[in-house]
């Protein structure tokens, strides 16, 4: 039934620190039937872009703010049902709900954290916090609360179960209010993920067997399409904007091999591999750089900075406050591409990527307004935020919002690496080992010799949408002049 | 096995521990010549004789501070409120003397103190509460709610074997309408020790006293609907069976918390917030309380309905859990 009173439908805020978005597209036109929890409108804000559900089902009486508009979080964009503007015809009777679309309008609670706790860059891989289709779950309660949990909620049972057999509850079929999964729900799903062979559709996998399932008997359960790279259920949900997901080859156990659940957070960082690749054009430029100035005076701070505060100045810190610096000259590789406009920024989040211990997975938690620490600032936020990584203590806020990365694959002694780029940022700056190696210098009366140096080499990946060669090049030659030439008394 | 009506196996039970232990006397307001307001010790004044069956003036205080003394030299009184309502007069000889003697000097206490409650037959705010909680927050205080008349021997005779003072309240509402089979013989049901009166895989309902009855209306009305409810009989409140109830919402995953006190600090906040502590990631649904509101017990009888949970709320609130 239509709703009999007005339901708002509002700007929903996207994350803590999000205070306006903007309407991209209205799904719905003014005097459309809408289904509570069907997609109604899209939004951009600087978090993340994604639809925002109908809160109510009715006619879509009003639309207030038109596309291409930013207004600030709570605003009412629309409205449905309430008298205001009855659809043509007999308002009196909207028509019949139509069969339930059962459109599963957010990813779950736990898959939407993961992905942008993974978001991330590697030695060779970089995912975005959040990026283009993956809402937050703000906008579910705030804009469905009127209709109930949605499928949003993750219940701790559900929660517990889930992990304890590496299954994206996102998968699952919810029977329960909203749509939400029960306990029941996913029991079944993992009971038939590990018994039933699948339908011959290509629907979303039943659950991947728990076990690693190491006996080498080649006649275990009919191999499953493994869901890992699965893409969400199918159908209406799908978000337009999306690239194709990773295809689901189905995992076929050999003799010899086998088979793991791929975690949540391994889905999201495979998943927005991809999507960085398809989204970015993506080169890579490197330069060499003498660390000698900065081997000096590190050598110097180290144990004031031990001693004093417990953080160690790591090569990696230099070259984060160089970098920042740097970036100043150039606010396009600090910016960002968004739909038709260029994005470029008055402060700098700086992105770090942090290999967990498990060595499975990585975090890239965000260190915020960078460009207000000093050497010793940064040196302490770095220390702070990648312990928090290991620990699995960072709050969401804290792995999203970066406008730069930089991921240091040096410390196996790798010298170099084309890192992805963390999505919707420009550009990725990998650092690699210190290594000595004879170098041409000149001598006090002018004289090339060769002297031994302790050589750094630099990587800058960057969306050649928006970067352009010779502006890395610059960008490169800029940082490498501030590591070679570092003032400690500026920093 | 006779069958005895839930009033029947309380005077049994009493009768039993009186003709076993000659410590064992009872006292309370006109519980002699007139065998009690229920009719529960009717005839024990002829069989045991004034002296073990005392007519007490009307003074709770009196009454429980006659069998704290007693108790400490060495009887094993039973004392019979009136009315549950009633014992807020023996409040201070309950709590500040029997309850911390043990502490305090050492010396058990043995009473048995009982009280017929609740409600459901319009005697009003002074004839039908529950005042379980106020007396399961007292440490030294144990609190047993039969809901069986087999339960209700065999906790009768527990509470007078137990070395505490117990606080036995005997749900009125039972007294003649529940029947069943009670072994004739003497038993013990232990303290502590909860019973599932029905089992079900879906949804719990954690519950005691009359609420049992409405808890397993409603779960047979449940079963329609192809959901199975478990009913757990916690028996007696304090000490309560933490255990049987955390297994049960373990296998459930969704629990609801019954009873007929009312509900701002009731004893089901006790449990509720224990499942949310100790089973919170097998939960499936918030933990949900049924209870009655904050007010006295109404005397009319449609408010009293509206307010002691009937079957019909019990049903709404599992199949709220159900389709959560």
């Amino acid at each position: 039934m239509a709703t009999e009173t007005a339901v708002d439908v509002v700007m929903p805020q996207m994350g803590v620190s999000v205070s306006e978005g903007t309407i991209t597209k209205w799904l719905k036109q003014k005097g459309e039937q809408v289904e509570a929890d069907e997609p109604l409108l899209e939004i951009s804000t600087d978090k993340v872009d994604t639809e925002v559900p109908a809160p109510a089902s009715g006619t879509l009486t009003e639309i207030l703010v038109q596309e291409g508009e930013t207004v600030d979080v709570g605003t009412k964009l629309g409205q449905i049902g309430g008298g205001a503007a009855a659809p043509s015809g007999d308002g009196a009777a909207p028509e019949p709900q139509a069969p339930q679309p059962q459109a599963p309008p957010e990813p779950a609670t736990q898959a939407a954290a993961d992905a942008s706790m993974a978001a991330a860059s590697e030695g060779v891989g970089d995912v975005a916090p959040s990026e283009q289709a993956e809402p937050e779950p703000e906008p579910a309660r705030a804009a469905a609360a009127a209709t109930s949990n949605g499928k949003t909620f993750v219940s701790p049972v559900v929660a517990r179960i889930a992990s304890e057999h590496g299954v994206d509850p996102n998968q699952v079929e919810g029977t329960g209010r909203g749509g939400r999964v029960t306990k029941k729900d996913i029991l079944n799903y993992i009971e038939s993920g590990t018994q039933a062979p699948p339908a011959a559709e290509p629907q979303p996998a039943p659950a991947p067997t728990p076990e690693p399932a190491p006996q080498p008997q080649a006649q275990a359960p009919p191999p499953q399409p493994e869901p890992a790279a699965a893409p969400a259920p199918p159908p209406p949900a799908e978000k337009p904007a999306a690239p194709p997901p990773p295809a689901a080859a189905p995992a076929q156990v050999q003799t010899g091999e086998q088979l793991e659940p791929m975690t949540a957070m391994r889905r999201g960082i495979a998943e927005h591999m991809r999507r960085s690749l398809d989204t970015a054009a993506h080169v890579t430029s490197a330069i060499e750089v003498d660390m000698s100035k900065v081997v000096e005076i590190r050598k110097k701070l180290k144990s004031e900075y031990e001693s004093a505060y417990g953080v160690n100045p790591t090569y990696l810190v230099f070259v984060a406050r160089a970098v920042v610096d740097t970036l100043r000259d150039y606010p396009w590789i600090n910016g960002e591409i968004r739909g038709d406009k260029i994005v470029t920024r008055n402060y700098v989040n700086l992105g770090f990527a942090v290999e967990l211990q498990d060595g499975k997975g990585l975090i890239v938690p965000v260190l915020k307004n960078v460009e207000t620490l000093n050497l010793l600032g940064i040196a302490k936020g770095v220390t702070d935020i990648a312990q928090r990584a290991r620990d699995k203590k960072l709050i969401p806020d804290e792995v999203q919002g970066g406008t730069f990365t930089i991921t240091n694959p040096g410390g196996y002694g790798t010298f170099h690496g084309t890192p992805v780029i963390s999505q919707p940022q420009a550009a990725i700056l990998g650092t690699y080992a210190v290594v000595k190696r004879p170098w041409v210098v000149q001598d006090e009366v002018g004289n090339d010799v060769i002297a031994i140096r302790p050589i750094m080499n630099l990587t800058l990946t960057y969306d050649h949408r928006l970067v352009d060669g010779a502006l890395a090049g610059r960008f490169l030659r800029d940082l490498r002049h501030r590591l070679e030439t570092w003032d400690e008394s500026a920093y | 096995m006779a069958e005895l009506t839930y009033l029947q196996a309380i005077s049994d039970g009493l009768r039993t521990e009186m003709r076993r232990d000659k410590r064992v006397f009872v006292i309370g307001e006109d519980i002699g010549v007139y065998g009690g307001a229920f009719k529960v010790t009717l005839g024990f004044q002829e069989e045991f004789g004034h002296w073990r069956v005392i007519d007490a003036p009307l003074a709770e205080t009196a009454i429980v501070g006659a069998c704290t003394g007693a108790a400490i030299m060495g009887m094993r009184p039973v004392a019979e409120m009136q009315f549950a309502d009633f014992i807020s007069c023996a409040w201070d000889q309950l709590v500040t003397v029997a309850a911390k003697q043990r502490y305090r000097a050492g010396t058990p206490v043995p009473i048995t103190v009982r009280l017929p409650s609740g409600g459901g037959f319009s005697g009003g705010p002074f004839h039908s509460q529950n005042p379980e909680s106020s007396f399961a927050h007292i440490p030294g205080l144990k609190c047993v709610c039969p809901a069986t008349p087999e339960d209700a021997k065999g906790l009768l005779i527990s509470a007078i074997e137990d070395p505490n003072p117990v606080l036995y309240f005997e749900h009125k509402h039972l007294y003649r309408r529940i029947k069943a089979e009670v072994p004739e013989e003497r038993y013990t049901v232990p303290l502590g020790k909860a019973r599932t009166h029905r089992e079900g895989d879906d949804l719990t309902v954690i519950t005691w006293g009359a609420m049992v009855y409405t808890a397993d209306e409603a779960a047979q009305k449940l079963d329609s609907d192809g959901v199975s409810v478990e009913i757990v009989d916690l028996r007696t409140v304090m000490p309560w069976d933490k255990a049987a109830v955390l297994e049960s919402v373990r296998k459930t995953s969704k629990a609801l918390v019954l009873h007929e006190d009312t509900r701002t600090g009731g004893f089901g906040a006790e449990i509720a917030a224990t499942i949310a502590e100790e089973a919170f990631e097998d939960l499936d649904a918030p933990v949900k309380r049924i209870a009655a509101p904050d007010t006295p017990v109404p005397f009319s009888p449609p408010l009293e309905k509206a307010f002691i949970p009937q079957v019909d709320d019990v049903v709404a609130g599992l199949r709220d859990l159900a389709e959560y």
